[in-house]
Order: structure tokens, then C-alpha cells, then sequence
């Protein structure tokens, strides 16, 4: 079973970090990353570029239509994700939340449709 | 009885282990309902005379279980498919109905799944009452006065999550019991309530509701017998179920603790709370459950209303506040202690927590502030507080004990 961990956060909260704690902060996202390895259960997993970066596309009346930033204006944007093989959905929930994302913001685990 | 009287009898006592069962084999709660009402509708065709074989929970598993295998079987091939065969072709029918009385068996598996915290909190009492207690969404919905359409979705919708998401079957591992284990007793403690809260309709299905809560935290406190909590709900609802006869009068008005008739207690169901509740108190220090446990037994032990020992109950109370900081405990806490040192002491209390803006709506703080200053002779403040408190209460039981009370503090002095 496949499950994908997506990481919420603040990435404007994240640049006021000073950069030693940015860096303790990567780091940790390393560590985890080779304990999902580690474990059998790590499929994929990326950070984001900022939303600074995002460009929206959306289809209307035929009409393309490109805007600049992410889909929703919030506080909280999509940072990066995590994909998982776990058995059920507790296992998932466990390695979702050794995410450093899930301290300071949220991971959203969604089952993966099988195809 | 007639027969089907009697097939739906034997249903609704071993129904539920056998819903467990499939459920953990198929990892599927719904297609294991369907298994077991299919073994149902054979059961009526075949036991023409209402009479199933001697080993009735033995006997549905094995027809719901034959049930399911038939029915994968004419699905398309797949692992899954095997996988789920294998589980199913794996399961050991029950030889009695009792035999499981210390293994974990899957009625506890379930109830972790059903009152899983990725399911909504309604979700779960729904669940747990439909799954566990084999309570009929008609009657769930009644019971919680909700239209039946709303329930038989969001019973469908929790279901489908369980399996879309792979909710597992399984009791949490050590690490994540007592977290989980809380929330399971919750899900059980929200059920008693709900049928133990006073309310003109639906009589019958809200006792269902408190006999229901009482089985599973049964069953729960038999299976996890090492966890505090687990005894200390199981003691709490027995100690306080057995007062039910004498809660409300022939008019369904509340009664207040001190003045129940306690002869009318039921001395078994005490004596088994304070049997449970020691149990727990031996093995460590008591949770928010237990704790309640401990001041109901001091009034099922008091033999009359004078004799009980406040003071004691104050004590559990200042446990209690410390584990939990919610106003309410608060509240109740100045109660107690307005009955061990005096109504102003607890007046005193009551005061500092009228500031508190989440207990503004709270009918009940402005009910106990109208009875301290009743109690103090304080009459011309208590009306006022009275019908802040009749404001805000739905409750027509409540709402007939207010007025009551409003219309002795208002007349004129008699004396």
C-alpha cells in the first residue's frame, strides 16, 4: 500500500530561522530520510521550491490561463512530500510523523490509488 | 418466541465477534457485514424452528465466513484476492461463546479500528455502536436524533475509509496503546453519556445506549486488564449506572444526589464498580477515568446523603483538576468543595470561574452560582442567576428544576 506524506509549512516562518537552525533542519530531513531507507519503507520523496516559484495553470472556456503563485493563498503551502510503502495506514502514520514538517506544521498522509 | 425472535436473538449476542472476524481477515468492516446478514438470511430459510446448532457463534462464523470465500472467489484473480482467501480460509471458528475470555480476541481489534482517530469522533460512536454493539443504523440515528439518511452516510463514509486507507484490524502496539487505548474509552464514556443524559424521547433506545457502553467497557477492561484507565471506566460506569432507578421521578425530572432513594441503588453493580476499582487503584496512579470512578464510589458508599465524605471527594477533585485543567472538573470541583467547608468557600471558587469566558454559556455554572447563594440566603442574587441558567438550557427536565427553584428564591420570605 502506497501512501503519500504531504508537508505543509510556513516557508516565510522558515526564512526567519537563523541559517544554523535552517541547516540543523536539512540535516534532519536527511537523518529521517535514511531512517525511511533504513526501515524498507521509503519509495520517493522531495522538497519544493518556494511558492515564489509556483505558476497555477487553469483551463477555461478553452482558454488557457497561467497565473503566478500556488493554487490557494495561505499561510501553510505545500513543501514537499514523501511516498511511502507501508502495510496500513498506522505504519504510515508513524514515519509521517518523524517528519520535521509535522513539529512546525502539518503532513497530510493520503492513500495512494492503486493502478 | 418465534423463530426468527430467536435466530435474531442468537445474532445480536454473537453477531459482533463474527463481524470482527471477517472484518480483520477481509480488512473490509463493510463486506463483513454483508457476510454475516447473508449468513443471517440462511439461518432463517434453514432453522425453520428458531433452534441454531449448539455452537451458534461457531456456526455464523463459518456460514459468513463460506459466505465471503464464494463471494471472492467470483471476483477477478488478483494477489489481493488470494491474500484475502488465505485469511479467510485461515480463521478458527469460536468452539464457545465464552471461550475467549483472556486472549485478545477481534471484537478488541475492532473497536481500536472503529474508534481509530483518522475516522471523525461521530464517525467512531456510529461505528463502534453499529460494529460492535450491532445497534441498527435506524436505531443509532434515533438515539442520537439525527435523520437516518445522515447516518447510513456517515457510517458508509468511515467504512470506506477504513478500507481505502488501510485502517488496520489490530490492537496498537505498546508505544501507541495508552494514547489510543484513551481514545477508545472515550468513544465508550461519549456513548454511556448520550443515553444517560435526561431527555423526554427515545426512552428505550437511550438505555440501550448506557447497556451498551457498559459491555464494551466490559469487554475492554476483561481484555486489557493491565490498563488503568480501562478498569477505571468500567468501574465508573458501573458505579454510576447504578444509580439510574432513582436519577429522574416518574415525570422524568432530575433528582439530586441527595435526595435519591438509596435503597433503590443497585448494591451488585456498586459492589462489582468498587471490586473494579480497587483493581485499578493497585495498579498505578489513577487516570481522569478512574478518578471518577473514585468520587462516584464515594457516593454509592455513602448511606445517606449526610454521610458522605466530601472531603475525600475533594481530594479526588484536586487529583482530577491537575490531569485536566477544563473548567467543568473546576466547577464541580467548587461543588464539592462548597458541600466539605461551606457555601461561601465554594461560592468563592464559582466567582473566579464566572470569569472564565468558556464557562459564559455554561448553564450549569449560573445554576451552581444560583444554589450557593440560595444556600448562603443570598435570594435577590440567586433569582438572577436562576434565569441566566434557564436561558440557557434546552433541557425540559432541567428546564422544570430551575423554574422550581426560581419560584422559591423570588416569593416573598415566608418567615
Amino acid at each position: 500500500m502506497e501512501y503519500v506524506a504531504l508537508i505543509y509549512t510556513d516557508e516565510k516562518q522558515f526564512e526567519t530561522l537563523p541559517p544554523a537552525e535552517q541547516q540543523a533542519i536539512f540535516a534532519e530531513y536527511g537523518a529521517v530520510t535514511e531512517g525511511f531507507r533504513t526501515a524498507g519503507v521509503y519509495v520517493d520523496g522531495r522538497p519544493l521550491q518556494g511558492v515564489d516559484e509556483a505558476t497555477s495553470v487553469r483551463l477555461r472556456d478553452g482558454k488557457t490561463v497561467i497565473t503566478d503563485g500556488p493554487f490557494a493563498e495561505t499561510k501553510e503551502h505545500l513543501g514537499g512530500f514523501y511516498l511511502f510503502e507501508c502495510p496500513n495506514l498506522d505504519e504510515a502514520l508513524r514515519y509521517a510523523a518523524k517528519i520535521p514538517g509535522a513539529r512546525y506544521g502539518t503532513v497530510e498522509v493520503r492513500p495512494v490509488m492503486p493502478m | 418466541m418465534s423463530a426468527q425472535a430467536a435466530i435474531e436473538r442468537a445474532f445480536r449476542r454473537d453477531a459482533a465477534r463474527a463481524i470482527a472476524t471477517l472484518a480483520r481477515a477481509l480488512g473490509d468492516l463493510g463486506a463483513a457485514e454483508d457476510a454475516v446478514q447473508e449468513a443471517y438470511l440462511i439461518a432463517l430459510e434453514r432453522f425453520t424452528d428458531g433452534a441454531l446448532p449448539a455452537n451458534p457463534a461457531g456456526w455464523i462464523v463459518t456460514t459468513a465466513r463460506n459466505r465471503a470465500i464464494d463471494r471472492i472467489r467470483r471476483e477477478r484473480v488478483g494477489q489481493a484476492k488470494l491474500e484475502r482467501l488465505a485469511a479467510l480460509e485461515a480463521i478458527a471458528p469460536p468452539d464457545s461463546p465464552e471461550e475467549d475470555a483472556v486472549i485478545p480476541d477481534d471484537r478488541l481489534r475492532l473497536i481500536f479500528t472503529c474508534c481509530h482517530p483518522a475516522l471523525a469522533l461521530e464517525a467512531r460512536v456510529a461505528l463502534t455502536l453499529r460494529a460492535l454493539a450491532g445497534l441498527g443504523t435506524e436505531a443509532i440515528a434515533a438515539a442520537f436524533l439525527i435523520p437516518v439518511t445522515t447516518m447510513a452516510q456517515r457510517l458508509v463514509r468511515a467504512k470506506r475509509k477504513i478500507r481505502v486507507a488501510t485502517i488496520p484490524f489490530a490492537v496498537p502496539r505498546e508505544t501507541e496503546l495508552a494514547d489510543r487505548l484513551d481514545g477508545v474509552l472515550t468513544v465508550i464514556y461519549l456513548i454511556y453519556n448520550e443515553g444517560h443524559a435526561p431527555r423526554a424521547d427515545g426512552g428505550a433506545l437511550r438505555e440501550d445506549l448506557c447497556a451498551e457502553a457498559l459491555r464494551l467497557a466490559a469487554l475492554v477492561a476483561q481484555q486489557l486488564p493491565a490498563e488503568p484507565e480501562a478498569l477505571g471506566l468500567y468501574a465508573l460506569l458501573l458505579l454510576t449506572d447504578a444509580r439510574r432507578a432513582t436519577r429522574t421521578d416518574a415525570a422524568g425530572d432530575l433528582v439530586l444526589l441527595a435526595d435519591q432513594d438509596r435503597a433503590r441503588w443497585d448494591q451488585q453493580a456498586i459492589a462489582r464498580g468498587l471490586r473494579v476499582l480497587t483493581r485499578a487503584l493497585r495498579s498505578a496512579a489513577l487516570g481522569r477515568f478512574g478518578l471518577q470512578a473514585a468520587i462516584a464510589a464515594e457516593h454509592d458508599r455513602a448511606p445517606t446523603a449526610a454521610a458522605t465524605d466530601w472531603a475525600a471527594i475533594v481530594h479526588w477533585y484536586d487529583l482530577l483538576c491537575a490531569l485536566d485543567d477544563s473548567p467543568v472538573v473546576a466547577l464541580n470541583r467548587a461543588v464539592a468543595v462548597a458541600m466539605a467547608r461551606g457555601a461561601a468557600a465554594g461560592l468563592a471558587l464559582v466567582e473566579e470561574l464566572a470569569a472564565d469566558e468558556r464557562l459564559a454559556q455554561y448553564h450549569l455554572l449560573h445554576a451552581t452560582r444560583a444554589d450557593l447563594l440560595r444556600r448562603l440566603d443570598r435570594h435577590a442574587e440567586a433569582a438572577p442567576a436562576y434565569r441566566r441558567a434557564f436561558a440557557l438550557t434546552r433541557n425540559p427536565a432541567e428546564r422544570r428544576f430551575l423554574e422550581r427553584r426560581l419560584a422559591e428564591t423570588s416569593a416573598p420570605d415566608q418567615d
